[in-house]
């Protein structure tokens, strides 16, 4: 069967931005009901083609033809009236009104000027419902998870008129309930002829969901390809453009810890948060931290780290039994923490990366002493080398750097410090393969340089990859504590986190 | 999974309810005990007529923070309210009293004067992206400092019709009666309710005070809207500053001194938050009354100085944004 004419064709595409060419000639078809993913590590241009498309950048070379007729956006606006919808990761509406305005807003039925609400609301209800969504529509956005969040966004781009829907990462904050949940939403989508580009980090959705990928290396087109005839390893191969090697050489299971203890918690716990726990923390271990989103990975890891206060329980820092009642306490004590949410709680955009690699340091040395520059300079060019971290350049604005290279900047702050006690909440969430990489490797380095880790990662194949230990989290509770030995697998963590720890 | 997802976030709901209209409910409550406390103190308090002077001896007031609930909505502020007050006073007092025009030419020249004054603010906010605080504070020296050269002294106005209807009464069933300035402010006051609920202008101010950057990516008319919030509150402005000078009969530069911060006031303790994107006008006029039953208790005390009155405002003002905070923090 020949397949459909593409209802979307982008031919040529060139952008360059000041230095750097983000695009170079790259091709891009999307045919009616498809789910296209496109794949390539951060900074391979993914966003860029996606903006050039929106319109959110002007192009610089190749043309963009929607059903057979050249097109030029101006903006995101325009190309949702000629049909081309974007859902983003942080979801773009207004939190504060209600799920039907959500999807009404600027649209509202009227009579007389006057705004239907009763209208609006069934109208609501009926389009949710179409993709499977009961839900009270005059609730607050706000009241709902991300995922039904994200439904409601998809929801409106839908009802405007879509006839092309970008998705760009949507799944990389939901679990795998609400993943499922938005697959069956857009298959039903599919169904009805609508073409959907996918962008996603995780290989398994990539698989289950999409019908044909379109890989970028470096702002050039790698190729297109179907989904089930090109395997994993070779998706990955053509997406870093060299062999696993790199991956490899980690598999190796790291042997067992037996210095002495660094971090001992006894029934350390928050009411609300996370039930009494007891864990122990050896000098040079990596200590992996598995359980579902919000089974209380994030919360122990403030609570080691200061930023919430403990309720019950009591914590030893070298045997020495420590109140940790700000993160600066913790700091002294060399504890340091990577947030999971390197936008809001880790990073500034607008600060350099230099600037942002010194802020942890400067503030342990306080304002009145100021780092020479010189120092600076060297530190900061010892670790953006170490790190790989590209652009390689120290007075690059962090908002420009790609997710994975965000990240490393984020380490590379804690790193300086020389922490005893490293925690990394998330560090490889919504980065490409060959980051993941490069940070998994820099941490079983870490590890065998004497500092302790403890490794949150909603991964179980990289928590197993990495650690010495792995403590298994369910429901806000420590349920078990499972020794990486031969026998333990993915399998058995999965098990561990279903039966609670009972087994 | 699916269903769990679904009725957690229905669970949610009843909450929801209450911590949307706490503010409001709250400060309702205040106004009640306030009123109940007053009757039960002070002899001839608990009359109609007593809440009816409230309202006439606070109807520029009132209409002002409507003006001022549009802009806090969005997440802005206006704080040349109080200025283009004043200047309406003295604009409308010169022109009748030293320049004999009629009031039928002077007070639609002062509302078009106010309005351009606003859609002028509004313009350089959103299309120069300056923070509202700074360009209203701009307009609010602006103002002010033109009453000046308009005169310096306290103009009075003898304009028999003005005087006329400043004076008149509508007689209410109960012996009790408003003036004509009340009407005139519960009708602003009406109709700005309507367009806040009802119409898509009204609808794009909350979703703008939502997220901005939302707005735009929805589509929405954020310039427009914005624009047409510090319009509407330079507009409310010039209005209000026709009720006072109906109220005054003159003319002052120093009229309405510090009246933005009483506006802001009233509509934080009514429940809105200054952050935007959460409130009810109806909130804005309880804050209204609030503030007027304050100074209504403190003058029927008698020994109590008026500077009561600011210290009052002052605590209630700590109250209502802790308990926003409160409020705030446990949706989250």
């Amino acid at each position: 069967m020949a397949p459909p004419a593409p209802i979307l064709q982008m031919s040529g595409i060139c952008k360059e931005f000041p230095g750097v060419k983000a695009l170079s000639g790259v091709d891009f078809r999307l045919l009616p009901g498809e789910v296209h993913a496109l794949m390539g590590e951060n900074g391979a241009g993914k966003s860029t083609l996606i903006k050039v498309l929106t319109g959110v950048y002007d192009i610089d070379g190749g043309r963009i033809t929607l059903n057979g007729q050249d097109v030029v956006f101006a903006g995101p606006l325009q190309a949702q009236q000629a049909g081309i919808s974007t859902v983003y990761q942080e979801v773009n509406l207004c939190a504060n009104l209600s799920v039907a305005e959500n999807i009404f807003i600027g649209r509202e039925p009227r009579r007389l000027g006057r705004i239907q609400w009763k209208r609006m609301r069934r109208r609501a209800a009926e389009l949710l419902a179409g993709l499977d969504l009961h839900i009270d529509v005059s609730a607050p956005l706000s009241s709902y998870s991300l995922a039904v969040q994200q439904m409601v966004a998809i929801a409106r781009a839908v009802d405007i008129s879509a006839r092309v829907l970008i998705l760009d990462e949507p799944t990389s904050s939901l679990d795998s309930g609400e993943v499922e949940q938005l697959f069956r939403v857009m298959r039903r989508l599919k169904a009805e002829g609508i073409a959907i580009l996918f962008v996603s980090h995780f290989l398994d959705q990539i698989y289950e969901i999409s019908d044909r990928m379109t890989i970028l290396r470096n702002g050039s087109l790698v190729g297109e390809y179907l989904t089930s005839e090109l395997g994993q390893v070779e998706l990955v191969g053509k997406m870093i453009g060299r062999e696993l090697a790199d991956l490899e050489k980690l598999e190796d299971r790291p042997p067992a810890r037996t210095s002495e203890p660094l971090v001992q918690t006894e029934a350390l716990g928050r009411s609300g948060a996370i039930e009494p726990f007891t864990l122990t923390v050896h000098k040079g271990e990596v200590v992996g931290l598995a359980g579902l989103l919000g089974s209380g990975r994030t919360e122990i890891a403030r609570l080691l780290f200061g930023a919430d206060h403990a309720s019950t329980g009591a914590l030893r820092i070298d045997g020495e039994p420590v109140t940790l009642r700000t993160p600066r306490l913790a700091m002294n004590r060399g504890v340091a923490f990577c947030s999971e949410n390197r936008r809001a709680e880790g990073l500034i955009p607008d600060l350099t990366v230099r600037e942002n690699i010194v802020l942890a340091l400067q503030a342990m040395r306080g304002w009145h002493r100021p780092i020479p520059r010189r120092t600076q300079d060297e530190l900061v060019d010892k670790y953006v080398a170490a790190l790989n971290i590209r652009p390689a350049d120290p007075e690059q604005l962090v908002r420009n750097l790609s997710g994975g290279n965000q990240q490393k900047v984020l380490l590379a702050r804690w790193l300086i410090l020389e922490p005893r006690l490293l925690i990394l909440d998330e560090p490889t969430r919504g980065i490409d393969v060959g980051a993941k990489a490069e940070i998994q490797r820099l941490v079983a380095e870490l590890s065998d340089g004497g500092m302790a880790v403890l490794f949150v990662s909603a991964e179980l194949e990289e928590v197993l990859r990495l650690s010495h230990k792995v403590a298994v989290l369910r429901d806000r509770k420590l349920v078990a504590e499972l020794p990486n030995d031969d026998g333990l697998t993915t399998g058995v963590i999965m098990e561990t986190i279903a039966s609670g720890g009972r087994a | 999974m699916s269903s769990g997802i679904l009725t957690s976030a229905r669970l949610r709901l009843p909450g929801r309810l209450r911590s949307a209209y706490i503010p409001v409910l709250a400060t309702a409550g205040l106004l009640a005990a306030m009123f109940v406390a007053g009757g039960v103190r002070y002899t001839g308090f608990a009359s109609g007529q007593v809440v009816l002077n409230v309202f006439i001896d606070n109807a520029f007031l009132l209409v002002v923070a409507v003006g001022m609930t549009f802009v806090i909505l969005t997440g802005g502020i206006d704080l040349s309210v109080g200025a283009v007050v004043a200047l309406s006073t003295m604009v409308s007092a010169s022109l009748m009293t030293d320049g004999g025009w009629p009031p039928l030419l002077v007070v639609p020249l002062v509302l078009l004067i106010g309005s351009a004054l606003g859609l002028a603010m509004g313009c350089i906010i959103h299309y120069f992206d300056i923070q509202p605080f700074i360009v209203t504070l701009a307009g609010m020296f602006l103002a002010r400092g033109l009453c000046y050269v308009i005169g310096t002294d306290s103009i009075s106005i003898t304009d028999p019709a003005y005087t006329a209807v400043a004076q008149a009464r509508i007689a209410l069933p109960g012996e009790m009666a408003v003036s004509v300035s009340v009407l005139i402010a519960v009708a602003v006051a009406g109709a700005a309710a309507y367009v806040l609920h009802y119409t898509r202008l009204g609808r794009n101010v909350y979703a703008i005070g939502g997220s901005e950057q939302s707005a735009l990516l929805m589509g929405l008319p954020v310039a427009r809207t914005k624009i047409a919030v510090y319009t509407i509150s330079g507009f409310c402005s010039a209005l209000g500053g026709v009720l006072f000078s109906l109220y005054t009969l003159s003319g002052y530069g120093l009229n309405a001194l510090g009246m933005e911060l009483d506006a802001i006031a009233a509509v934080v303790i009514g429940g809105t938050l200054l952050t935007g994107g959460s409130g009810y006008l109806a909130g804005t006029v309880l804050g209204v009354l609030v503030l007027g039953l304050i100074q209504t208790i403190i003058s029927f005390e008698g020994t109590l100085s008026s500077w009561w009155t600011k210290i009052f405002i002052g605590l209630l003002l700590f109250a209502f944004i802790l308990l926003q905070r409160l409020i705030s923090a446990r949706r989250a």
